[in-house]
């Protein structure tokens, strides 16, 4: 996937770079050989995706001749006007949420106006501001975002999908989740900021309205009122003949006022954008899509290397020892019984004997030989007899799954069976091994009973955890159940199906 | 010096070798020209085992159960072919490490009659392994005490019902041991080992049937975990 994005990017970027009408056969090449410059790409890439100018169209479209007849501009002023709209409500609900900061940067600013002089009843108040703003700032900011979110539309028409987790069910879980997430932050802060913003709108935009207004009206109002002045900063005309040149300035005026409306909806626009506004849905799917296949990735080459390391200790290490055990073998039939130099290459031997067995038992720990040769039952056999409790394996599988499957499924039951041994005072457990034929295609099903005194911990155990991690790079599903009084049993889930390499 | 293993009253046994491990292979040439099973051929995968057999008609085959080119189970697959073709073919295999499925798929060949089992590192012990090599030529089974130790710790409801003695008892028939050698090992009387082998082979509910090899079938059942 990161080839063809990669390949689609880069030679038009080459083309752009090189200002050849040709692209270079060289430069067209470069970037794929060399790594860095493969990943520079990719970064600029994603940046491009994500941040660009929140309202690029809006803002090409203000450098346009046609901006004033395009339907640009009736969405700047609309998006305008209902932010006044919008920002008026915001500041009487919002009330409470900033009044304790304002009573301060009053008091602060010129302390006789001020209510409070005290600082520690300045610090009391300030502590009742941050304690409203983290109870209710969400509340009111999180209703305030969604709007935004669709008025953010008429600005920036490309999807604008907030940055909020699914929360579980229950009031408890929506409240953990919100609160939690820096999402519902952001959009706090752009409920603080969205009310400045209103302020300077109403007082540029009022000024340049009401400018054009007085203005366009300028030849009626000196008119109708004998001695009133029309005065703006040098010009002013207190007569008709002098009001109506004037009169002709009310379209720069009410330009300017669009163009206004234009800039303040592209930097308004790209702040909700930056702070209201999720990576897009697509792009994180596919984000985790390819760190799910890298996560996979990885384990498998992990559980390569186990392999090649298993092997060679078994065909390298192994073999030359067993060779070493029996040269000393042949050595002592050459010596007398009972004398010295036997009684030596006799220490040898038992001393070469305990390293063949450590290495065997070694080489066991790291990848079953068993399970690549003979499959999961025999492993699973295998792995009872070694375990101090004793263990009933019941294993029927028809037909073999995928050797990833295998794997996964004889880890989780040697880490079950350690847990056993470890954690409980089980004296019997049992594991069952069996496919279960779905739509999808088939699912091993493992299930590891012991019947010691349950009450296990689902959420403490590095080695639940490990388990459960292994489970889920397999897109499987691990579930305990563990009463107190026992028995305790884990049941895994592991799908047959996923098509993946498969090094052995 | 010790006294020469391969004296005038050994029959020299021809034997074909399969190993893959070069290094392995001449030290176990040595060791089997040694006792007196001169090696007639010594290869290196399952096929060419199979021929060198077909060539040669030894008296013994030696094999390795991992080799080329799978590097899983040929050398056992090889041996049970051979054993399916003519029963009397004394093998041993020889194993890395304990599997019990290959010990009772080479087992399960020829009823058990002239079959070996052993872990790799038993050669070292090259006296004792000769030995068992003597003793599988002559029709015996053996299979390795380790394997031997893990099948005892399987909790299967026959073995539930021998005594510890019993088991003793079954641990050295499975190793290729008469009723006299069992009975010197465990310092007891021909006639109380003869007692804990039929105890033995009632408690496993094998028929009293003479044609059937019924310390064979013992071991059998021990390996079938059944």
């Amino acid at each position: 996937m990161d080839e063809v994005v990669a390949s689609g990017v880069l030679p038009a970027r080459c083309r752009e770079g090189g200002g050849g009408p040709t692209p270079d056969p060289v430069a067209g090449r470069i970037p794929r050989d060399d790594p860095a410059s493969y990943r520079g790409d990719m970064t600029t890439g994603t940046v491009r995706q994500r941040t660009p100018g929140a309202s690029a169209d809006l803002l090409r479209a203000m450098a346009r001749p046609g901006f004033l007849v395009s339907r640009w501009s009736l969405r700047a002023i609309a998006y305008t006007a209902t932010t006044v709209v919008i920002g008026l409500i915001t500041m009487m609900v919002a009330t409470p949420l900033y009044m304790p900061w304002t009573a301060v940067a009053i008091a602060l600013l010129e302390p006789p106006i001020g209510t409070v002089g005290d600082p520690s009843q300045l610090v009391l108040v300030l502590l009742v501001g941050l304690i409203l703003i983290v109870c209710f700032g969400p509340l009111l900011s999180l209703p305030l975002a969604a709007v935004e979110r669709r008025r953010l539309r008429l600005v920036s028409p490309r999807p604008a999908e907030s940055g909020h987790r699914v929360p579980p069910p229950g009031l408890w879980g929506w409240i953990r989740v919100r609160y939690t997430e820096a999402a519902t932050w952001r959009e706090v802060v752009y409920l603080f900021l969205l009310l400045p913003l209103t302020f300077l709108i109403i007082v540029v935009m009022g000024t340049l309205v009401s400018f054009t207004l007085v203005l366009l009206m300028g030849p009626f109002l000196v008119e109708d009122v004998p001695g009133a002045q029309i005065s703006l900063g040098p010009l002013a005309a207190t007569t008709t003949e002098e009001a109506l040149p004037l009169t002709l300035l009310s379209p720069v005026t009410l330009l300017a006022a669009v163009y206004l409306c234009g800039v303040t909806s592209y930097g308004h626009g790209s702040l909700a954008r930056a702070l209201l506004v999720g990576p897009p849905k697509e792009e994180l799917r596919a984000e985790l899509t390819e760190v799910t296949h890298s996560r996979a990735r990885l384990v498998d080459a992990f559980e390569y290397e186990r392999r090649r390391i298993e092997r060679d200790l078994h065909d390298g290490a192994q073999q030359r020892l067993v060779a070493l055990n029996m040269d000393l073998g042949m050595a002592r039939l050459d010596v007398d019984e009972n004398s010295e130099a036997d009684r030596r290459l006799a220490a040898a031997q038992r001393k070469a004997d305990e390293l063949i067995t450590e290495l065997r038992e070694l080489v066991r720990g790291i990848h079953p030989r068993v399970l690549t040769d003979r499959g999961l039952p025999a492993a699973l056999a295998e792995l009872a007899d070694h375990s101090p409790v004793p263990v009933t394996v019941q294993a029927d599988l028809p037909r073999r799954p995928p050797s990833h499957v295998e794997g996964t499924a004889y880890f989780v039951v040697a880490e079950a069976l350690t847990n056993v041994y470890k954690h409980t005072e089980a004296n019997a457990a049992t594991v069952h091994a069996f496919l279960a034929p779905g739509a999808h295609g088939d699912t091993l099903v493992v299930e590891v009973t012991d019947y010691g005194p349950g009450g296990a911990d689902p959420v403490r155990g590095s080695g639940l955890t490990g388990m459960r991690d292994r489970v889920a790079v397999m897109g499987g599903t691990m579930d305990l159940s563990s009463p107190q009084g026992g028995p305790t049993r884990i049941r895994v889930e592991l799908p047959c199906t996923i098509d993946r390499t498969d090094p052995r | 010096m010790h006294d020469r293993p391969d004296g005038p009253e050994v029959t020299p046994v021809p034997t074909v070798l399969a190993e893959d491990g070069v290094l392995l292979r001449e030290g176990l040439v040595g060791v089997l020209e040694r006792f007196g099973f001169p090696v007639v051929a010594a290869v290196g995968d399952g096929d060419a085992l199979i021929e060198a057999v077909d060539e040669h008609r030894p008296g013994l085959v030696v094999t390795d159960i991992r080799m080329p080119p799978d590097f899983t189970d040929e050398g056992l697959r090889a041996a049970v072919e051979l054993r399916r073709r003519n029963a009397d073919l004394a093998v041993v295999a020889l194993s890395q490490y304990v599997e019990l499925s290959y010990a009772s798929d080479l087992l399960d060949s020829g009823q058990g009659h002239g079959v070996g089992y052993l872990l790799k590192q038993r050669v070292g012990d090259v006296r004792e392994f000769a030995s068992v090599l003597r003793r599988v030529v002559e029709g015996a089974t053996f299979v390795d005490p380790e394997v031997v130790r893990q099948l005892l710790r399987r909790r299967s409801d026959p073995l539930e019902r021998l005594t510890p003695r019993e088991h003793e008892v079954l641990a050295l028939m499975a190793e290729g041991h008469s009723n006299g050698a069992i009975a010197r090992r465990l310092t007891v009387s021909d006639a109380a080992v003869g007692k804990h082998v039929g105890n033995i082979l009632a408690k496993l509910d094998l028929p009293p049937d003479e044609d059937v090899h019924r310390r064979v079938q013992a071991v059998l059942a021990y390996l079938r975990g059944n």
